[in-house]
């Protein structure tokens, strides 16, 4: 045997349950009492799509250094789910732990010997002490929440304030659940060894930072944004978006005495009419927005490339998961870059922004709808289920309360009357970008026939090839400004000056930001660039130039993100290394290190990573 | 179309709307549709309905997909804004566009192809929302466009111009307007403009979804024999239901009319439509018994045109969604932003 692990807040633990059995609350609970010690820790849904017997695992990893990537593998195992048992047995590392419901026993072959194994009779208790069959579902988690209270030697107070918060205003529950959370506590204080070498103490770590998912963000961002028509149709790991757009604007935008709301959000029949609506909404002036996944952006692509050619504002959230087809629903990766980057047939391109976590989800969420304005094309704000489904500390959200909507080029019914020339697709400022009206803006002037097929300048029809060339160049000079407006890459240098560099985006920032202090460590002399939108900055190739091997991490297949700055920024394939994690799981950082340690200690240039 | 400082030339004695605006005002750009092509006497329809409606071109959008039809609306009221979007999807930009401001008149123009075939789901979906608009079909069994291929309401039986058969049940789309809660459902021919304008005018005044199917023959491509869409066959097999006039406002019933025969129905916005029964026993107000007549008139080969069915007092899609009046997109920042302190308490309780 082993020794067994001694850490202090510097574990995984996890949970593996029963779908509706009730475990959610409890396991939340769990991860709140934590933060409310000031301990840095980050909550994992997993949860399969098609698996017999509905098995859910929640992870939580803690991580005093503050490290709010996954890290793969778990030091304290609660098999709750006997269908999973053997399966969530063989991942604890060993010297780590097993906290189970001891009521029935097993033989020795369901253990192993390399991990300490504690038990606790949760069914029997539970039976003992209630009748009602779903109490005594519900209690046995809470139990076991005490049973680990007691076992990591976490601050009883806490726990009892929590669960206290937990049922503020159903009252009635507090004291029960109190109780039902000290009878496992009480069991494991009298029978085991308490505490293990897992073990939570106070911290100050936490700072004031806010717990979060990035859908719940980035409808916010939405919110404050100004959008007020939102189109969806449901799909994981999106539909959380839509609908805590739906809850922010109950509390923000209903009017409290006529009940009237100053938005609209309909669930539409699939993603064309999704897409549909928002461009309607947005081609008559209000700000518009869909959320979807993958499969969804597929089905948009026709109307995409209509908003990219007649110049129609439209905000698509893309919360990615693994593909392609149907894929892995309930997994995460950044597969949709390209399908997003080209959407339509013809030549297209279009704005992505790449939030890292749920502070720039808001950020973007936000943003977004001003870029959309501006630019007068499709902007996609690239979230994946990793951020945007799970819980994660994150920054406060802040807002200036002087910052008002760009509604970009609009002409009003003043300077139509004063005489104010309009062509709808007329270049007047060199940058790309023409002038629009709203529909319904003067009984005279100013109205155009917004179309699909090629047109000139006055949106006049015409398939003359010098008229559509115009068109077609001006709208890449619109591209060209689009690099001055969105958010700019962030770069961070080594200690050292080093030639070689690491590009990486969105939610892989977690592991990277691990990943770069244990490469440090190692003697790794690495700098990075985080992008942040594409089409991609100057500064892009300016990094590229700068180094002589560029590693580019992101989560699929085909190295999306290289293929970007290989056919936009023209940078040298043979430079860019990629390091791609795909199998579904989130990237860690003892992935990347492994993978970018490797390279870097040997001569340039050999395979890909993967 | 975008402004031009062009001056256009009018004739003086020309008659004028109450707003000062002649006929040609509500006009487009000229047709490049073939001569006599029966989506050319709809966009005449239409202007004269606008026309007679005393309606502001700019606070009516027009909306379309793809098609013969679909561009029909570059030929009628070159004041407003047009959109002629995807093929099959004008129906949810159009669903768009009235969320976005409820203040204007939205008028769907759409063909048998995009909204049959392609834009079923579509039509379906923004039907049974209750959108406020007029979505007119103009219908000719075939794909014009691409050159006469059936569409999905040409009979079954019915020969293409080529002498192929057509084995393949219609859709028939007032009676699914019928089945979906459209609150306005009428059908007429392109070639009875008496019949149609007052249509088009009763359904812009409707404060819900209207619908009007509208069997408008492709002089090029079925309008020979053996096609149920031809003129000859259509006129041949035509049976209004009723007839009707469109007034703005109640006026005294001066012609003598047999009991019964005439009834006047107020709209929401207090137009009055006043329909001469033809069909006796048809009653406008029953959507079960209208399916049934459909479907009887449809088994004897007869198509049944007229006012189907009306509810005058309609709820929309921004009813179901309790929208405030004001237009989502007159909302400005103090409107919509929540501002920084309820995101600090918003903050503060995610801690
Ligand atoms: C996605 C897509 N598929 C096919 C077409 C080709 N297309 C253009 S119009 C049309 C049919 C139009 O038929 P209908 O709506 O009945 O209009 P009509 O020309 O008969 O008035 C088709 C198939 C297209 N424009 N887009
Ligand atoms: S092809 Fe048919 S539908 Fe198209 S314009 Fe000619 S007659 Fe009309
Ligand atoms: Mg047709």
């Amino acid at each position: 045997m082993p020794k067994p692990l001694e850490r202090v807040n510097d574990f995984v633990i996890k949970f593996a349950n029963v779908n509706g059995s009730g475990s959610a609350s409890a396991n939340t609970l769990f991860g709140k009492i934590i933060l409310r010690m000031g301990v840095p820790a980050t909550p994992r849904n997993i949860f399969p799509s098609n698996i017999q017997g509905l098995p859910t695992w929640y992870e939580i990893r803690v991580s005093e250094a503050g490290w709010l990537g996954s890290r793969g593998g778990v030091d304290l195992m609660v098999p709750m789910n006997p269908q999973t048992w053997d399966a969530d047995m063989a991942s604890v590392e060993p010297g780590g732990y097993v906290l189970y419901d001891s009521t029935k026993p097993l033989p020795p072959s369901k253990f192993r010997d390399d991990v300490t194994v504690l038990g606790v009779p949760l069914t029997e208790m539970c039976n003992a002490a209630y009748t009602d069959p779903r109490q005594r579902q519900l209690f046995k988690n809470i139990m076991y929440v005490g049973a680990l209270s007691a076992l990591l030697d976490m601050e009883v107070e806490v726990v009892e304030k929590l669960i206290a918060e937990q049922y503020w205003g159903k009252d009635k529950l507090i004291k029960p659940n109190i109780a039902a959370m000290h009878m496992g506590r009480d069991y494991a204080l009298k029978h085991l060894p308490c505490p293990i070498g897992l073990r939570l103490r106070r911290s100050d770590k936490v700072g004031d930072r806010i717990m979060i998912d990035g859908n719940a963000a980035a409808a916010l961002g939405a919110v404050y944004g100004g959008a007020t028509v939102c189109a969806w149709y449901p799909i994981t790991p999106s539909s959380s978006l839509a609908e805590a757009f739906a809850s922010h604007c109950k509390r923000f935008r209903t009017d409290p005495t006529t009940t009237k709301r100053r938005y609209a959000i309909v669930q539409a029949e699939d993603e064309l009419a999704s897409i549909g609506m928002v461009i309607g909404a947005a081609w008559n002036g209000a700000r518009a927005f869909t959320s979807t996944s993958g499969p969804g952006v597929s089905l948009m692509q026709e109307f995409i490339g209509l908003a990219y050619f007649a110049e129609i504002p439209a905000v698509i959230f893309d919360v990615q998961r693994g593909g392609p087809s149907t894929g892995m629903p309930t997994r995460t990766q950044q597969a949709d870059i390209l399908s997003a980057a080209y959407a339509s047939h013809g030549d297209t391109k279009h704005v992505l922004l790449l939030p890292e976590d749920p502070k720039e989800c808001f950020d973007f969420g936000a943003q977004a709808f001003d870029l959309a304005d501006r630019l007068q094309t499709p902007i996609f704000v690239m979230l994946d289920l990793e951020i945007g489904m799970n819980e994660r500390l994150s920054a406060p959200f802040k807002w200036d309360d002087s910052r008002r909507m760009d509604r970009g080029k609009v002409i009003t019914a003043e300077d139509l009357e004063s005489g104010k020339p309009f062509g709808r697709y007329l270049d007047v400022d060199g940058d790309g970008i023409p002038f629009r009206t709203y529909p319904g803006t003067h009984p005279t002037r100013g109205a155009f026939f917004t179309r699909g097929t090629t047109k000139d300048a006055y949106a006049r029809y015409t398939e003359e090839g010098p008229a559509y060339i115009e068109n077609m160049t001006r709208l890449m000079r619109k591209f060209d400004t689009a690099k001055t407006l969105v958010p700019q890459p962030i770069r961070r240098d080594a200690a050292q000056p080093t030639k070689l560099g690491a590009i990486y985006y969105g939610s892989t920032s977690a592991a990277m930001d691990e990943a770069l202090d244990r490469l440090a460590g190692e003697g790794v002399q690495l700098n990075t660039l985080r992008l942040r939108a594409f089409p991609f900055p100057q500064e892009v190739n300016a990094f590229c130039a700068a180094h002589d091997r560029v590693f580019v991490v992101e989560q699929n297949r085909d190295g999306q993100i290289r293929t970007l700055l290989m056919s936009e920024c023209g940078i040298d394939p043979a430079k860019l290394v990629p390091v791609l994690h795909y199998d579904g799981t989130p990237i860690t950082a003892k992935f990347v290190a492994d993978a970018i340690g490797e390279e870097a200690a040997v001569v340039p240039f050999r395979k890909a990573v993967s | 179309m975008s402004y031009l400082p062009k001056p256009k030339f009018r004739h003086p004695d020309l008659p004028k709307n109450a707003l000062g605006y002649t006929r040609r005002d509500y006009e487009g750009s000229v047709s490049t549709l073939c001569a006599g092509c029966g989506h050319d006497s709809i966009s005449a329809a239409i202007i004269q309905a606008c026309y007679e409606l005393d309606i502001e071109p700019h606070r009516l959008a027009k909306l379309s997909g793809i098609g013969c039809s679909s561009k029909t609306p570059t030929y009628f009221l070159g004041q407003s804004h047009g959109f002629n979007s995807v093929h099959g999807r004008m129906p949810s930009v159009l669903t768009g566009a009235n969320l976005a401001n409820r203040d204007l008149i939205y008028l769907g123009v759409s063909g048998d192809g995009d909204s049959a075939s392609i834009g079923l789901g579509q039509f379906a979906h923004s039907i049974r929302r209750g959108v406020n608009m007029v979505y007119i079909v103009e219908n000719n069994g075939v794909y014009g466009l691409t050159k006469g291929q059936f569409s999905a309401t040409a009979d079954a039986g019915s020969k293409s111009k080529w002498g192929a058969d057509n084995n393949d049940s219609p859709i028939d789309m007032v009676g699914l307007a019928l089945q979906l809660g459209a609150t306005y459902v009428a059908r007429s021919f392109s070639g009875d403009k008496h019949q149609l304008v007052p249509l088009i005018k009763g359904a812009i005044r409707h404060s819900g979804a209207a619908f009007i199917d509208c069997i408008s023959p492709c002089v090029a491509f079925n309008n020979h024999a053996g096609s149920t869409k031809s003129f000859d066959y259509v006129r041949e097999h035509n049976e209004a239901v009723n007839a009707l006039d469109y007034m703005p406002v109640r006026s005294e019933i001066t012609t003598d009319y047999a009991p019964g025969a005439v009834e006047e129905v107020t709209q929401h916005d207090g137009s009055v439509l006043k329909l001469r029964k033809l069909a006796p026993d048809y009653d406008p107000h029953d959507r079960i018994a209208a399916l049934t007549y459909l479907q009887k008139k449809n088994a004897e080969g007869e198509i049944a045109t007229g006012l189907l069915y009306i509810d005058p007092e309609p709820k929309d899609l921004h009813a179901h969604l309790n929208t405030i009046e004001t237009p989502l997109n007159h909302l400005g920042d103090a409107d919509l932003v929540p501002g920084a302190a309820a995101l600090e308490k918003f903050n503060a309780a995610r801690r």
